[in-house]
């Protein structure tokens, strides 16, 4: 069975955000993030925090791991881009152990990406120097575990790239 | 008419209770020269506007406890949007302050955007906070403080400063030193 006929659902999402302990999910929805909104919000085990603009997310995720929660930070590529003082001077120099989904605008396994959202996002991670996987499908969701496991073990945010868009 | 801004941090210094305080740029150089409860304090430096959106996270994380954000008011027009953010959520515990002195005192006093005609006070309670207040005046902000920082948030102060009125001379705490002081803080001492 070839990738893009297998799913990433948002109840197994969920479900593995439960596993990991997610109190609080920071979130500027998007276009590969929607497909979790209504089970998301209908949570009544995560708190959802809506933020105007991506930059804030990691901020607002700091404030909350302080406070001794345990929040995901949801935002897209783009907005990644946009975030990168955040994440230099929050997420990097603070030591921030935060995981962001982000979303993968203009992704396609097989086929010639010619987004620049999608172009720049992994140039642009390996130069911020997070470490970063990517989520296709339901098998691939332990690695959001997984990610919560290196960002506490190396004291940095960590990536996974939801590569997802317009199901 | 506006403030000399210590006199005015020192007024909320000596009101601010049990609360955890957030000063950024200008500010947190004059509040470490008046708090008295460093412990309490979390500078925020790194990212320039950031101070009210980890504020808001920590308001979250700790609604028993009030959190007060000191904010610059080129920092917030850097990070307009939190306030949208923080009426969205609501929380009752934060008071969100910024200190308006129309300058970038950094790079040596240039006006921020429109900086006679912005009203950071209108904006908040048209964003959705609870109440929004400006001070001029110390006697008026000694006086009315208390019923503002006792009331259900969220609440908005607007503190119209004279420029260049800190004094920096307190100490310096690195972000990094006073986030993990104050988590473990947290972590140990109910709220």
């Amino acid at each position: 069975m070839a990738v893009s006929d297998r799913a990433l659902t948002a109840l197994r999402v969920i479900e593995e955000l439960h596993r990991v302990g997610v109190t609080h999910v920071v979130w500027l929805v998007d276009t590969e993030s929607r497909f979790m909104h209504d089970a998301l919000t209908a949570d009544s085990d995560l708190t959802i925090v809506p933020i105007c603009r991506e930059a804030e997310g990691l901020a607002v995720a700091m404030g909350l791991w302080i406070g001794g929660k345990k929040p995901v930070v949801i935002i897209q590529n783009t907005g990644f881009l946009e975030s990168g003082d955040s994440i230099r001077g929050l997420g990097l120099d603070l030591q921030l152990p935060l995981v962001l989904l982000v979303g993968y605008r203009g992704f396609h396994r097989n086929q010639p990406i010619t987004d620049s959202a999608a172009t720049y996002l992994e140039p642009t991670l390996k130069a911020w120097t997070l470490p970063y996987q990517l989520v296709e499908t339901d098998e691939d969701v332990p690695k959001i575990s997984q990610a919560f496991e290196l960002a506490a073990e190396r004291r940095q945010p960590v990536a996974v790239l939801i590569g997802r868009e317009y199901h | 008419m506006s403030m000399e801004a210590m006199a005015a941090l020192r007024i909320l210094a000596m009101q601010r209770g049990e609360a955890i305080v957030l000063p950024t740029m200008s500010g947190a150089r004059g509040w470490a020269t008046v708090s008295t409860r460093p412990e309490l304090d979390l500078p925020v430096s790194g990212a320039m506007g950031k101070a009210s959106s980890v504020a808001l996270g920590l308001a979250l994380a700790q609604p028993n406890r009030q959190i007060i954000v000191l904010d610059g008011d080129g920092s917030l027009l850097m990070n307009l949007g939190s306030v949208v953010t923080i009426a969205g959520m609501q929380p009752k515990n934060l008071v969100h302050a910024v200190c308006q002195n129309e300058v970038y005192e950094i790079t040596g006093g240039q006006p921020i955007p429109n900086a006679e005609r912005v009203d950071f006070a209108g904006i908040a309670l048209a964003a959705g906070f609870v109440r929004s207040h400006t001070f001029h005046d110390v006697a008026a902000l000694e006086r009315e403080l208390p019923a503002v920082l006792a009331a259900d948030g969220p609440s908005f102060l607007t503190l119209k400063l004279r420029p260049f009125s800190w004094d920096d001379s307190g100490p310096r705490r690195r972000t990094i030193d006073a986030a993990r002081d104050l988590q473990l803080m947290l972590a140990t001492t109910p709220g």
